[in-house]
């Protein structure tokens, strides 16, 4: 990225930072929800985009940061600190997972990262004297006024998202992201060049974790009351997914605009069609697939990429149709 | 004594699985598709016996056909206008493809069939069979028999007829397959037809005894998943042996454990095969 | 003359298959060895026993002065040990200097990005490809990603570098140029094994030959000594060599 698109972004990061100006329940409620799904994407953009590893672990990020929070919170340790500590046992748990799972490929490595989820959920609905089971958690209500709350959370809940984008950015940039790219093209050749790709995957795998679970502790201090199948639902893991291909998966920005497109439509859908709005999801999911395959942001790239094709020099021959 | 009641149970249950699990395993293994469909192609066949019982009397181990066709009419439909055309893509893209179909499927049945639980209340059951202290419910033991009979018969399928071949060709080796002169892309929606079509006359037989509701599909899909992978992928002794072993494993962990627990046992052996043993208890390999 | 690298008594097997068997065989520093051996010789088994990709079941390797037998590939390769694969492995959505970027980042001596693009610059003017650094690697020819690969085993700066049948699918031309190219890389200082089954590249490349027959080590030495071996024509030429020497080569 130059510096015009730096400064850009920087910019529509601001403005949108300033929205609780306008006073708007609703549309406060829908930036913590930006806030919330943009750290998702961004943070499965790592593992599943960079890394090309179809993780469907989200959903126990999540769930797991919501009960840490949630647990802490309840035991009178402060907010703040509760969501730290939602973010290092997700990332703990992450790096864990990884050093098990990460060997897999494909489907493997897809179905026992959804798999891990399904087992949270039931660790969580039967150890009744921790987590109250099926029955769920209560929350402390927070000491302060509607409206302060809800831009308490909104400003957190952004916080966390641009935290999210700056991690992508980063990792773009660094050494980390270029082994990333290699291993997503070809593992084995990747080893041959000298990376270390188990510690690299563990790496991706852990950075795709942390910040969901921050969200996910959020999340339950925001709602005060969280249950399993609501904080580990498996949407909570295919949505992120949708929403980074939306924009465009391996991107920076791609997962940041999908996020948004993502959320204005699941609004539109939900306030509307009710009872049919998973399945608009679903064919909302089946259009992505064959009318935007790269994502909206891969749209530009791809333009660019075949400007460099047209100049083709001697040893490269040309794409085929 | 209670060991043994407890065993029975659990082979019937397990021949059940086998059926539910072989088609999403032949799927797997010759398009290299997870098919995320699985769980609702079975409730889907599940509501075609209960409306065929409830509004024309047909007894559901007879809906067996009629749920097979009608889901392989649909299996084949998708896999030749939608999946076929994603088929070699990245595995994100054909678990988030049939992810979506998934969820238009059971959101259609919600709407259509809501979200009540119903079940077949049959007119004549079979009743049970006493053998000492052993008692063999009639009805489970037939629908497992009908369930490992047709497993059995999908063997027969892919190694006697000429579109089993083609199937087995096509798994073995696309490329040299088409150079044969098989038609891939057809073999391919078949065998997704093939694949729904077991789904479909599974659920038929597990109109009997499980509740049907579309909230069901998810427990259907894992179950798969687990004898899959327990079985080895795409083989469908290893389907039957995967699917018999979950059943019995299921029935001693309700027992041992308690009920409510089976799934989750059935999922942390999934994790733990998957980390020591991916291809299976068989020890073929998969698509690593 | 101390050896780079030496084997002794490696084998490796699978399951029931003794895929290399007992081999012995010391590399000394800047000499071209050719291995060969009718196809199922076990000739790339040994090359990715060497480089990590397998571990050996039995025996030990010893690089420049250390045991590298169990160690990991990427560590292996970090040492200066450079491998071409005999299916060419490029990154296929980069471009052919971010593919060789990634082998200077990684493996080879370079400290951030800016030096490791102009490493890989280097590589990509040394095997000819300068002028299309920029086309990604999937849309290069068969000879323009087998000189990928080159670049991006000369851009680890190797002390060693194992090429794996470099010259299958490609035209007498293109095989001359590339003969010329190995030469250019050996004269760097870079010890070279080579894997090959057309013979008339091995000759005239190599200053010794080994020859590997169901996994294990049935001849060594000079090409002539190699070409009057009894049990090398035995095993191997005596209905080969004529039909491959014309310079024809299936995929192996």
């Amino acid at each position: 990225m130059n510096k015009k698109a730096v400064v850009s972004v920087a910019v529509v990061v601001a403005i949108i930072a300033a929205l609780p100006v306008l006073g708007d329940n609703y549309l406060m409620r829908l930036g913590t929800m930006f806030g919330m799904y943009a750290t998702l994407a961004l943070s499965w953009n790592i593992i599943g985009g960079y890394a090309g590893y179809p993780s469907f672990a989200t959903a126990a990020f999540f769930g797991l940061g919501a009960y840490t929070g949630a647990l802490l919170q309840g035991a009178g340790v402060p907010m703040p600190l509760a969501w730290v500590a939602a973010c290092a046992s997700a990332a703990l748990f992450a790096a864990l997972l990884g050093l098990a799972i990460l060997h897999l490929k494909g489907h493997y490595f897809a179905i026992a990262s959804l798999i891990v989820g399904e087992v949270l959920v039931e660790v969580a609905t039967s150890w009744r004297s921790l987590t109250g089971g099926g029955m769920g958690l209560n929350l402390p209500v927070l000491r302060m006024g509607v409206e302060a709350q809800s831009r308490l959370f909104f400003w957190s809940m952004y916080t966390l998202g641009v935290l999210a984008l700056l991690m992508n950015w980063l990792v773009a940039r660094s050494r980390l992201g270029f082994g990333l790219n290699c291993i997503r093209q070809n593992e084995d050749a990747s080893a041959m060049v000298g990376i270390n790709t188990k510690r690299y995957k563990v790496m991706a795998f852990t950075c795709s974790a942390v910040l969901v679970g921050g969200a996910g502790a959020m999340y339950a201090s925001w709602v005060y009351y969280i249950e399993p199948p609501d904080v580990f639902d498996v949407l909570t893991s295919v949505k992120p997914i949708v929403m980074a291909l939306l924009g465009g998966a391996g991107t920076v920005l791609g997962p940041a605009i999908g996020a948004g497109v993502f959320l204005v439509m699941e609004e539109v859908v939900w306030r509307n069609f009710l009872d049919v709005h998973s399945a608009i999801l679903g064919i909302l999911i089946v259009a992505l697939i064959f009318l935007l395959p790269n994502g909206l942001l891969g749209l530009a790239i791809r333009r660019r990429k075949a400007a460099i094709v047209a100049r083709l020099p001697t040893l490269a021959k040309r794409r085929k149709a | 004594m209670l060991y043994l009641q407890v065993l029975i149970n659990g082979l019937v249950l397990g021949g059940l699985y086998a059926c539910i699990a072989v088609g999403f395993s032949l799927v797997w293994g010759v398009l290299n598709v997870i098919n995320i469909l699985h769980g609702s192609f079975v409730i889907l066949g599940s509501y075609v016996a209960y409306f065929a019982y409830v509004h024309l009397g047909i007894h559901p181990f007879y809906s067996i056909i009629l749920a097979g066709a009608v889901l392989f009419a649909l299996g084949y439909a998708l896999q030749l206008g939608l999946i076929n055309r994603v088929v070699g893509a990245p595995v994100l893209t054909t678990l988030v493809l049939t992810f979506g179909l998934d969820l238009l499927l059971n959101n259609a049945m919600l709407v259509a069939f809501s979200a009540d639980y119903r079940s077949i209340q049959l007119a004549n059951p079979l009743g049970r069979m006493d053998l000492g202290e052993v008692t063999l419910p009639l009805d489970r033991v037939a629908s497992m028999l009908f369930a490992l009979g047709l497993t059995g018969l999908l063997y027969l399928l892919l190694g006697r007829s000429r579109i089993g071949r083609a199937i087995v060709a096509v798994r073995m080796d696309r490329e040299a397959a088409a150079l044969m002169g098989v038609r891939v892309r057809r073999v391919y929606a078949i065998t997704f037809g093939v694949g729904a079509m077991m789904a479909g006359a599974a659920g038929s037989l597990l109109a009997l005894i499980f509740p049907i509701s579309p909230l069901n599909s998810s427990e259907f899909l894992g179950i798969a998943f687990v004898v899959c992978v327990m079985g080895g992928l795409g083989s469908i002794t290893g389907a039957m042996i995967g699917g018999l072993a979950l059943g019995v494993i299921e029935s001693f962990a309700a027992l041992f454990i308690g009920p409510e627990h089976g799934l989750t046992i059935a999922f942390t052996l999934l994790i733990l095969l998957l980390m020591f043993k991916p291809t299976g208890i068989m020890g073929r390999r998969g698509y690593e | 003359m101390s050896d780079l690298l030496t084997l002794e008594g490696v084998s490796r097997r699978f399951g029931g298959l003794l895929a290399v068997d007992n081999v012995d065989l010391s590399v000394g520093r800047g000499e071209i060895v050719g291995l060969i051996g009718p196809n199922g010789a076990g000739k790339t088994t040994l090359v990715n026993v060497i480089t990590g990709v397998y571990r050996p079941s039995a025996g030990t390797i010893t690089y420049d002065g250390r045991r590298i037998d169990g160690m990991k590939t990427f560590r292996i390769s970090r040492m200066g040990v450079a491998r071409t694969f005999q299916t060419v492995q490029p990154f296929p959505a980069m471009t052919a200097r971010e593919n060789v970027m990634a082998p200077a980042t990684f493996a080879g001596k370079s400290q951030g990005i800016a030096e490791a693009r102009e490493r890989a610059e280097e590589a990509l003017e040394f095997v000819g490809l300068g002028d299309a650094r920029d086309a990604l690697a999937s849309e290069l020819t068969l000879a323009g990603r087998k000189r990928l690969e080159l670049a991006k085993s000369l851009a680890m700066e190797p002390k060693v570098l194992l090429l794996d049948e470099v010259n299958a699918g490609l035209n007498s031309t293109e095989i001359d140029e590339a003969l010329d190219l190995i030469r250019k890389v050996a004269d760097s200082g870079v010890t070279i094994i080579i894997i090959e089954h057309l013979m008339k590249v091995v000759m005239s490349l190599c200053s010794r030959i080994v020859v590997l027959h169901h996994g294990g080590k049935i001849a060594e030495g000079t090409p002539d000594e190699v070409r009057n071996d009894r049990s090398v024509i035995e095993a191997y030429l005596g209905n080969r060599y004529a039909s491959r020497s014309a310079g024809e080569a299936s995929d192996g």
